[in-house]
């Protein structure tokens, strides 16, 4: 497997153990994904793709490893300390995250959703951030809900909103999780839509949870098949899901596709 | 079953016997076509009523209560300042307390944790007195600036009793209203960067005041009530809230009754209106409220309606 050299590294994991309760749900992970890469982590349920993601911005302390984001480096385990925290804090500026249900902030419109973190977290004045935010609905394909409440919206819109808001803290890395699994079959496409501008027009750093095998095909420059908490096949889309080298990876992919 | 079988013989039931109603179907059928409504008006007025009766037995002095009932309700402003200064001071408290609770931080688990204890466990009126009589003690032993400050006036006792008191109980309030907000809410905060101040500040107490608001305008009533509690301190006249005027008033001349009547119907008063706000405040709350979203989304569709 080819790791991009070290200057153009946005994403690197090494030694990534978790451990839940004595039950080892990521036992060893190494990955690097360069800029611009759009990094596809499928697997069965339970193979430990979420809590990947989740270690990867401390939203899950990892029990071992170090992850490094834009340059961020943080060792997994042991306490938090002020130190630590900051740490953190300073690596998931540089980190968006797209949840499986969205979590957008309910009491917020779409656009202050959006507005939130440049201004509470980045200090930025609200006109700037709400120019930045007009910019970032717009590129959602929604120019004109800016003062919609989460709730008013559509699962695909709120998907969209929730994207928007993660882009406006100008990220260096987006993690996707799942981001299409609690939305209508119909409602997929505007939001794989939204990606794969990103990933191709934008060329965001994009390591994303899916079972969307299609998207994976078109927008992947990379595949990772995890099984049991470890990655055990990764490759390009056209060798992976045309020729598996390993049978798990290829029994799933009979089962999904 | 009379029209199946085409060939038998037609069974046509026997008319009933004409019943004849007693006198007490006779009152259940009449009482059936009264409104309800108007029922319970009913039994208002005969409970109403015979207080009223109990009262003019007891030799009821209507001139008396008509002379003094403004004297007693001007204590209203009292009431009102002291237990909105302590619904303020509780409020703070909760607010911290709950925080306090929900940390990892020993200090402030422990503070809090005594916080609660201590002023759920022991009775306002004691707190009163520790506060009023037995601070300014500690202060003359700790000395200079500590005299001073420890040697409250009676409003400035009350105020701080019964903050501290509801703060305790409302620390629960605030902390289930905390608890109720999502942990998805919690990680968006900290996907996007923010500390634990700021997301507290900006995600989860913001939509945590929902769940609060209705209970918290609850305490307040009862607030308003136990503010006769500090009466039991002794103040000057103007400054005498509604319990200390019956008081004042119906011992001189010998009216308690009266007096006491007219606190009580004040009080009552008092607690109604704040309840009628009360109720209409958290209706307007519930309104829209799917999927931890209120009052906002209605505010929104009126939004985008215009």
């Amino acid at each position: 497997m080819s790791v991009p050299g070290n200057d153009s590294v946005e994403l690197r994991i090494e030694g990534l153990r978790k451990v839940f309760f004595g039950h080892e749900v990521l036992r060893g992970i190494d990955l690097a994904v360069g800029k611009g890469d759009v990094v596809v982590v499928f697997g069965r349920s339970g193979s430990g793709k979420s809590t990947l993601l989740r270690c990867i911005n401390f939203l899950e302390e990892p029990s071992e490893g170090t992850i490094e984001v834009a340059g961020i480096r943080v060792e997994g385990g042991g306490h938090r300390t002020r130190r630590k925290r900051e740490q953190i804090r300073q690596l998931r500026i540089r980190t968006g995250m797209v949840f499986q249900d969205f979590n957008l902030f309910p009491h917020r419109s779409a656009l202050e959703n959006i507005t939130e973190g440049p201004v509470t977290v980045l200090g930025r004045t609200r006109k700037e951030a709400e120019a930045r935010g007009r910019e970032l609905l717009e590129m959602v394909g929604l120019p004109d809900r800016g003062d919609a409440f989460p709730i008013q919206l559509s699962g695909g819109q709120q998907q969209r909103i929730a994207i928007a808001r993660a882009l406006a803290m100008n990220p260096r890395l987006m993690l996707f999780d799942e981001p299409t699994s609690a939305l209508d079959p119909e409602l997929i496409g505007e939001v794989l839509g939204v990606m794969r501008r990103l990933a191709k027009e934008l060329h965001m750093t994009m390591l994303v949870v899916t079972h969307e095998m299609g998207f994976a095909r078109e927008v992947a420059s990379r595949m990772v098949f995890m099984h049991e908490g470890e990655i055990i096949e990764e490759g390009p889309p056209s060798q992976v899901l045309v020729e598996p080298k390993r049978p798990e990876t290829r029994r799933f992919l009979e089962a999904v596709l | 079953m009379t029209t199946s079988g085409g060939g038998g013989a037609e069974h046509v039931p026997p008319p009933p016997p004409v019943h004849r109603l007693n006198r007490r179907e006779n009152f259940e059928l009449f009482s059936s076509r009264v409104p309800f409504t108007l029922k319970l008006a009913a039994v208002w007025a005969v409970i109403l009523g015979s207080l009223v009766a109990l009262f003019a037995a007891a030799g009821f002095d209507t001139e008396w209560m008509r002379e003094h009932a403004g004297f007693i309700a001007r204590g209203i402003t009292w009431t009102i300042v002291i237990a909105v200064l302590a619904i303020v001071l509780a409020c703070v408290l909760a607010l911290l307390g709950a925080l306090g609770r929900l940390s990892r931080n020993a200090v402030a688990v422990g503070l809090t944790g005594f916080y609660t204890s201590f002023f759920r466990g022991t009775p306002l009126i004691v707190q009163l007195f520790l506060i009023y009589l037995a601070l300014p003690q500690i202060g003359l032993a700790l000395g200079d600036p500590w005299t001073d400050l420890l040697t409250l006036d009676v409003l400035t006792a009350g105020v701080i009793a019964l903050g501290l008191n509801y703060g305790a109980y409302m620390t629960e309030i605030f902390r289930a209203g905390i608890q109720s907000v999502g942990h998805g809410q919690s990680e968006a905060a900290e996907a996007l960067g923010m500390t634990y101040a700021q997301k507290m500040r900006r995600v989860v107490v913001p939509q945590a005041f929902r769940v609060i608001i209705p209970p918290t305008g609850n305490e307040f009533i009862a607030m308003l009530k136990d503010t006769a509690l500090v009466s039991f301190l002794g103040v000057s006249v103007e400054q005498m809230e509604i319990f200390r005027r019956a008081q004042l008033v119906g011992r001189a001349d010998f009216r308690n009754l009266e007096a006491l009547i007219i606190a009580a119907l004040v009080y009552w008063g008092l607690t109604t209106v704040f309840q009628f706000f009360q109720l209409r405040l958290e209706r307007r709350l519930s309104k829209g409220y799917v999927r931890g979203t209120a009052g906002v989304a209605v505010a929104g569709q009126r939004r985008m309606k215009t």
